[in-house]
């Protein structure tokens, strides 16, 4: 299925509809994140200045040079007075919502909104990136594996096979723990590092059977380099398996980076939906009920999960006919 | 008996590859940890430095590949190093008394969840132009976007702290006396909610699963000839679809397994239950590095274990695989 057909179907389709506008709603979120959120999602309150009056007074003369006999040079020193009015609100601490915090506060006065919508930014990227970084990682050796063969995908596949097998989160677990640099790139690089094995599974099976259709072999057999073959025959027509592998990994990489960080195995002073549940559960907030603290960010991972499930929903019934309705 | 070759092999493989992974990770990672512990530790008893040291290959003058065999050779004794945040107790001691809670736990669970799923997912596929049935799967789909352990904070709000239903954390009341048919019934009632979490959260992975091969197993002609034959619909639902249906999805389960497990290790930390989850949580706390990577090589063991048993009831359920090779 090439691009244009899988995306006519895919915006016909009402699953994938309601996904894309999902994701379409966060992405906004992020990308409008400093009109959106109402405060500083670090600051506990507002300051307001305003300036009441403004006087200057000019003070004696300090130096006084006659240069020649017409011209005279004079120095002053002047001061300027102005009042200001200084008003600090003090956000209240661990408030529910309110109209003025429209997800309450955090025990140190932070306003939950608006650290919800910076969190966005963090999360969603980090999401993205990462899955963008697995799909191309799994991508890579899948194709290779698949089209090549023989040794090389011999060698892929064991790997492939193996790491499968290894539970994830624990050696994702033990690697943060020793990365002692803590921040968002090393998170990337964990969860990328530890997820390649699905979608590579996933693809180098595609690949193979488009390696063997009649068109692949009527390419190879017209002496097409390896090189047409494999990105103008073989990769357009497994898109749709691609685009879902990338859905996959990026809800896996959302939800495992909030993982890591809900851990403490991130930069805490981050704002991200992790760590905005790590804060949380440090504080104790679920066993003094502010349920406003830790609710929102895993409704926000929950939603985002589900677009992207709605989605790889409709890629499976737009390349698997048998799972459509009737 | 090719088939059960060929999967040991692999999973004896694997445990090598997580045997090699645990040698190398801290010995590869940048900023050297190991001695940062070693300098921040100069408080502790000697004896502890030492070991220490020679865990991290700090204090030999063997090259790598020395320390490797000999590190090799202390797996195979079952030593696995000293516990540095409950020194001087052997790792093995430590880790031994959670493990039994992990196995009851998580092990219990993951199969309850396992039959729960697939018998949902054979109803949901029979169903499948039911309103009932698309809601359930959508439900599903919704449910297993969320982080588990966002899951656990949501019941242990709801039903332990508003509702007071159920304990939060623990494994087990210490009032009462063991072991005795209160204890029982007790160490239940503790697990209940830890237990219904990882249930809840990955019964739609089987659900799904067992839905989408139930669907390919439908259209299949010899169910068209069966309903052509007059036989009743009991009996092709559950000896003609189910019965073929199920073999990808136990090989689909042996490989989420990781998966299922990774999220009952976080329901262990968000719940406080004393299994190797929680141990894990607080060695990466205490920094206590032979702690932590001797429960990864123990997760990894009892994964790969289990997927062999897996690969055992494939063998037994399908002819294919008994004739070796498929």
């Amino acid at each position: 299925m090439m691009l244009g057909d899988l995306w006519k179907l895919f915006l016909e389709n009402k699953k994938a509809l309601a996904g894309l506008l999902i994701l379409l709603f966060f992405v906004g979120v992020a990308l409008f994140a400093p009109w959106i959120a109402p405060y500083d999602p670090r600051g506990n309150k507002l300051v307001d200045q305003e300036v009441l009056e403004e006087s200057r007074g000019r003070k004696q003369t300090v130096e006084r040079t006659q240069l020649d006999e017409f011209t005279e040079e004079r120095i002053y020193d002047q001061t300027f007075t102005t009042r200001t009015k200084e008003t600090t609100v003090k956000f209240p601490l661990k408030s529910p919502p309110t109209s003025k915090h429209l997800l309450g506060t955090t025990h140190s006065g932070q306003d939950i909104f608006s650290q919800v919508v910076w969190g966005t930014r963090v999360s969603l990227s980090v999401g993205l990136v990462t899955g963008l970084f697995t799909t191309l990682v799994a991508l890579t050796l899948a194709l290779s594996a698949g089209y090549f063969g023989g040794r090389v995908d011999e060698v892929i596949s064991l790997f492939t096979n193996v790491f499968l097998v290894i539970p994830s989160l624990p050696l994702m677990i033990v690697i943060a723990a020793y990365i002692t640099v803590r921040g968002v790139v090393p998170i990337i690089l964990i969860l990328g590092l530890t997820s390649w094995p699905w979608p590579t599974r996933l693809l180098r099976s595609q690949v193979l059977s488009l390696k063997n259709r009649d068109f692949v072999r009527v390419a190879a057999s017209l002496g097409e380099k390896p090189g047409f073959i494999i990105f103008r025959e073989i990769l357009p027509n497994m898109i749709s398996l691609v685009m879902a592998s990338f859905f996959q990994s990026t809800m896996a990489a959302i939800i495992g980076e909030a993982t890591l960080e809900f851990i403490g195995l991130g930069n805490v002073s981050v704002v991200s939906w992790g760590t905005l549940l790590y804060w949380a559960q440090t504080n104790g907030a679920l066993l003094s009920g502010a349920w406003w603290w830790f609710l929102p960010p895993g409704i926000c991972i929950a939603l985002i999960g589900t677009s992207f499930a709605l989605m790889n929903f409709a890629i499976d019934e737009i390349s698997n006919p048998k799972l459509r309705k009737r | 008996m090719k088939y059960l070759f060929r999967k040991l092999s692999l999973l004896a493989f694997a445990l090598f590859v997580a045997v090699t992974l645990n040698f190398f990770i801290p010995r590869m990672m940048p900023g050297d940890p190991a001695t940062e512990l070693v300098d921040k530790m100069q408080g502790i008893p000697p004896e502890a430095l030492e070991s220490i040291k020679v865990a991290f290959g700090l204090k030999t003058d063997d090259p790598m590949i020395v320390q490797y065999f000999k590190y090799l050779g202390n797996i195979f004794k079952g030593d696995l190093g000293i516990s540095l945040s409950r020194f001087p107790t052997p790792v093995s001691t430590v880790l031994a008394l959670a493990i039994p809670w992990t196995l009851g736990l998580i092990g219990l669970s993951t199969v309850l969840s396992f039959f729960i799923g697939t018998v949902v997912g054979i109803a949901v596929a029979w169903n499948r132009n039911k309103r009932a049935a698309s809601w359930t799967v959508g439900v599903f789909i919704f449910i297993r976007s969320f982080p588990y352990f966002w899951l656990g904070l949501l019941l242990i709000y709801l039903l332990g702290f508003r509702f007071e239903v159920f304990p939060v954390g623990g494994s087990f009341s210490p009032y009462v006396q063991r072991p005795s048919w209160d204890f029982f019934v007790s160490v239940l009632y503790h697990g209940f909610l830890p237990a219904l979490t990882i249930v809840v959260s990955s019964m739609g992975t089987w659900i799904l699963t067992m839905r989408n091969n139930m669907i390919n197993v439908l259209a299949e002609d010899y169910i068209t000839v069966a309903l052509a034959k007059g036989l009743s619909l009991k009996r092709i639902k559950t000896l003609y679809a189910a019965k073929n249906a199920i073999l990808p999805s136990i090989t689909g389960f042996a490989m989420s397994l990781g998966f299922v497990v990774g999220g009952g290790l976080l329901t262990e930390m968000v719940f406080g239950y004393p299994g190797v989850g929680l141990m894990l949580f607080q060695a990466v706390q205490a920094k206590d590095y032979p702690l932590m990577q001797a429960i990864f090589l123990f997760i990894s063991t009892a994964v790969l274990a289990a997927n062999f048993l897996a690969d055992l009831a494939v063998l037994v359920l399908d002819p294919r695989a008994r004739d070796g090779g498929r």
